[in-house]
């Protein structure tokens, strides 16, 4: 299959290789931090490198750049995720992600747009991020720019009642030029999502609120891009990206183990982490 | 129904009629609209009522009814701001401040956004919908907040200079609106600027800062207390963040006593922010008229301020035992 970009073989090789480094300095950061959101980082990590490495158009030398694709991280305690895709395509010096959570450092510990160009908005307070990526949207259509925009949310966000406000604006303003994704780890802080609230049928309440669902794979580079690829075609209404994820990814001992939700690896887990990552990647 | 609050005969030098502010809003709103392209407004299914509803009439394509849906508006709100938009997005004072507290806090004023708040129906003069829509504490709630200005314009004609003078400044802001007709107590002459306060007269016995429609009932006691013999005069704070505090400090100097007056919780809002700043800097005699931690209920807006104490009479009477007489 062959796009505007080139060959999408030798893409899936290549976001394969970003997609295990992203992984490699996003544990490398929050164990120095000490602290910080491994798991949702790690869940999320193959889609938000296909955004940032193949699917977006963006400018990191010039991050206001008007033409720009838009990235919402709605879930923004994968603030580490972020960072390292910003660092890694050149928003700011990789070195920096070693301030991540430190007094002074634009890297707060939940995304400061005022601190840190290329966060499009501060996130960290779930289910806010779609009805600010609503707006973008609908400013877009207003300059008949043909810039998209990506809004990632997390599984157990959905459970806020302004996720479903938004889901209903999108689509009756027809924002076709929105994307959301879900990240469906299946995990949140307090234990499983099915148990501490359970939100499925997940594809059948997007569907009913009238937005073009896609589900895939989230792991699965050539089906991330694909879907990404979909949701550009679908006019009228807009795209929702159902990603099935495991939370940790990447690293055996992290993967659906709700514990690293909110917990760094230590020293020594970075060790076994890394040397994992090097192995299977 | 004539829903006049006083009369307009208080000062000279003032031809306009009584209007709400909200009308007032409706008006500026649609002239700002037709010289800015930038401006988009958004509203919670209650266009009718705030009067974004002439702008939606002349701009359908710049207008955008949210619903019910107050978090999600302010959110879409400062998505449009992101996107180089100029949004005014309006509700009910209670819904928008309340409702949408956490949507205007970590995403307007944290990213400091270019997203203009302006409420309508705020304090007990609402009437007889009753507590539940009448906004008591909404200064309270958004002055609280880090990046935001916050301005309670006193008429119709404040209100006008007040949207031309937060289109033009960056950074968001909160306009709080009456739903009542009140009287036009600005002068001609007058030129509102964001922080500035506006003095009437300063008394050299007590002075009244108020805010919103109690200006108008301010100048009202004022004069009943002139005529007794008490010299007292009025400024007119409409923006109570940021505070005025030069004017603040010079009628505290000149004067025995201070009276603030808002149809708001004496908690947190005007009363707070003039208390916090002389108590600090020149502790002053002071009382503070409003509403004292309790909710609203239904009633003529004329029942409301006289059973919450806030009529020209209440001040007459707050500032005569103060100064003993």
């Amino acid at each position: 299959m062959k796009d505007s970009r080139g060959c999408r073989e030798r893409d899936i090789a290549f976001l394969k290789e970003q997609a295990k480094l992203v992984r490699v300095e996003i544990l490398k950061m929050l164990a120095v931090a000490g602290s910080g959101h491994t798991g949702g980082s790690l869940s999320a990590a193959d889609i938000v490198t296909a955004l940032y490495f193949s699917k977006m158009r963006h400018r990191p030398d010039n991050p206001s750049w008007r033409e720009r694709d838009r990235f919402i991280l709605s879930k923004g305690h994968a603030a580490p995720l972020l960072y390292a895709v910003l660092a890694m395509t050149g928003y700011f010096d990789i070195s920096m992600l070693k301030t991540l959570r430190k007094l002074g450092s634009p890297l707060q510990g939940h995304p400061c747009s005022r601190a840190l160009p290329g966060v499009e908005i501060s996130t960290g307070s779930l289910g806010q991020g779609l009805s600010v990526s609503n707006g973008i949207a609908i400013g877009l259509k207003m300059e008949n720019l043909s810039s998209r925009v990506y809004c990632l949310l997390g599984d157990g966000e959905i459970q806020e009642g302004q996720v479903w406000e938004a889901a209903m604006t999108a689509a009756h303003y027809r924002l076709d030029n929105l994307c959301a994704i879900v990240d469906l780890n299946g995990l949140q802080i307090d234990g499983l999502v099915s148990k501490v609230k359970a939100i499925e049928p997940v594809a059948s309440k997007w569907s009913a609120f009238g937005w073009n669902v896609i589900e895939i794979d989230g792991h699965n580079l050539e089906e991330i891009l694909n879907a990404f690829d979909e949701a550009e075609t679908v006019k009228g209404k807009p795209s929702v990206i159902l990603a099935h994820t495991i939370k940790g990814k990447g690293v055996s001992f992290f993967e659906g183990k709700v514990e690293y939700h909110g917990v760094a690896p230590t020293q020594e887990e970075l060790e076994r982490a890394l040397k994992e990552l090097e192995v299977n990647g | 129904m004539d829903k006049r609050l006083h009369s307009t005969e208080q000062k000279t030098g003032v031809k306009e009629e009584a209007i709400a502010t909200r009308d007032a809003y409706g008006e500026a709103l649609l002239e700002l609209g037709k010289e800015r392209k930038d401006v988009v407004v958004l509203d919670a299914d209650l266009s009718g009522s705030t009067k974004t509803g002439k702008f939606a009439k002349a701009f359908p394509d710049r207008f955008f009814n949210i619903g019910i849906a107050e978090q999600d508006m302010v959110g879409t709100a400062a998505g449009l701001a992101l996107s180089g938009k100029l949004p005014f997005a309006s509700t009910f004072a209670v819904f928008e401040t309340g409702r949408a507290w956490e949507q205007i806090r970590q995403t307007v004023c944290y990213s400091n956004l270019n997203v203009k708040l302006v409420a309508t129906h705020g304090g007990i003069s609402v009437g007889e919908d009753g507590a539940s829509h009448q906004a008591t504490e909404d200064v309270t709630l958004m002055r609280v907040l880090p990046n935001m200005t916050v301005i309670v314009p006193s008429d119709g004609y404040e209100t006008r200079q007040v949207i031309n003078a937060i289109a033009d400044y960056y950074g968001p802001v909160y306009v709080r609106l009456g739903r009542v007709k009140v009287p036009a107590v600005m002068p001609d002459d007058y030129e509102f600027t964001i922080g500035k306060a506006y003095t009437f007269y300063t008394g050299r016995d007590a002075n009244i800062v108020a805010m919103g429609i109690m200006v108008s009932i301010a100048l009202e006691a004022a004069k009943i207390l002139k005529q007794e013999g008490i010299d007292t005069g009025v400024v007119n704070m409409s923006t109570v963040k940021p505070l005025d505090t030069e004017t603040l400090l010079n009628t505290a100097k000149a004067c025995r006593l201070i009276v603030t007056a808002e149809e708001q919780s004496i908690i947190g809002g005007l009363g707070s922010a003039v208390s916090e700043f002389l108590s600090e800097n020149h502790p002053a005699y002071l009382y503070r008229i409003g509403i004292k931690d309790a909710f609203g209920c239904s009633g003529t807006p004329e029942e409301l301020l006289k059973l919450y104490g806030l009529t020209a009479d209440d001040i007459v009477r707050t500032i005569k035992e103060a100064i003993g007489r």
